[in-house]
């Protein structure tokens, strides 16, 4: 029981470890360092399994731009350059947040229209519901009470 | 009272649209921002003799496709008789940028299918192919003699993109200089 138990344990100690995140063996020279790193990786896209971003993706190409992204902010590029750098080479798709601009506004605003339409509508089915109710509620007594 | 029986209905159809206008659509062709860009600048070891550089400065002035490729990508070996034919006729240069591959491999592949282009460039870590936009393999570049990406090809050539993409863009550049 108890070395079921502590098997059962370690499984779950590492299964947590692999879900963290892609674990490269790059040479931080602060925790800030790599915190920042993970960031960026989390708001990039790997484009050959494109719904996982590069932090955690194995695919070749995410561990090639996780190097490259390592590599910029050795070169001492901010945060913005690192992006602009690399939707200049595969578009605005490689940002998972992708920038406010014309063809997006459906994308950003497009859900918050639909949400005031859907208050629009039920607002005024909840009125015309309660209109009669108060009609009868505010209708005269009959006569003969 | 009518047009509100209508308006789910209308709702519905504008949705149905909205989504079958995205039935035909392929999601892994991301369209490269690099078209109508300058080419990214290559200088990279040649694969038969590591010694020499294959360079884009040599071949500035005159169109030549960029293909993007590796002897463990399928989809190029689905390409490969498309490259050839192209070769064979003689259209315009084909330089071949090995990416990630292992040089035995590649020489092998070659051997073995045919070697379709005039110049093969080696990256080995995947640098340039980061520079050029690539996720995949294989893609090939349209680039013309000024040295700007004028078409992207994602996925493997097959002869009808050739007849399509290819030689319009091909024929439209050779015009534009007598």
């Amino acid at each position: 029981m108890n070395r079921s138990l502590r098997t059962f344990a370690f499984a779950g100690l590492l299964a947590a470890g692999m879900a963290a995140h892609a674990i490269d063996p790059l040479p931080f020279k602060d925790l800030a360092e790599e915190h920042r790193y993970q960031a960026l990786a989390r708001e990039l896209r790997c484009l050959v399994c494109q719904n996982q971003n590069l932090a955690d993706s194995d695919a070749g190409l995410a561990r090639d731009l996780r190097q490259e992204v390592f590599d910029l902010m050795r070169q001492g590029k901010s945060d913005e350059e690192i992006k602009t750098f690399l939707t200049a080479r595969y578009g605005d798709f490689v940002l998972y947040r992708p920038p406010v601009q014309a063809n997006t506004w459906v994308l950003w605003f497009g859900p918050l229209v639909v949400l005031v339409l859907g208050a629009v509508v039920v607002v005024r089915i909840v009125r015309s519901r309660a209109a009669p109710a108060t009609a009868i509620a505010t209708a005269p007594p009959p006569e003969d009470a | 009272m009518n047009w509100r029986m209508l308006f789910p209905l209308g709702v519905f159809l504008v949705l149905a649209a909205v989504l079958a206008s995205g039935l035909g659509k392929d999601p892994r062709k991301v369209p490269s921002p690099l078209i109508g860009k300058p080419a990214p600048q290559f200088d990279l070891p040649a694969l038969k003799v590591p010694e020499r550089r294959v360079t884009s400065l040599a071949y500035a002035g005159k169109p030549y496709l960029v293909n993007v490729w590796g002897s463990w990508c399928v989809a190029c070996r689905e390409e490969h008789e498309t490259l050839m034919n192209l070769s064979r006729s003689g259209l315009l240069p084909i330089v071949g940028l090995n990416w990630k591959d292992a040089r035995d491999d590649a020489l092998r592949w070659l051997e073995l299918f045919g070697d379709p282009y005039n110049d093969i460039a080696v990256d080995a870590d995947g640098r340039m192919a980061i520079d050029f936009g690539v996720y995949g393999a294989p893609e090939s570049f349209l680039i013309d003699g000024t040295g700007t990406i004028r078409h992207k090809f994602i996925g493997p050539i097959t002869p009808k993109l050739v007849e399509d993409e290819l030689k319009p863009r091909l024929a439209a550049m050779t015009r534009g200089k007598p």
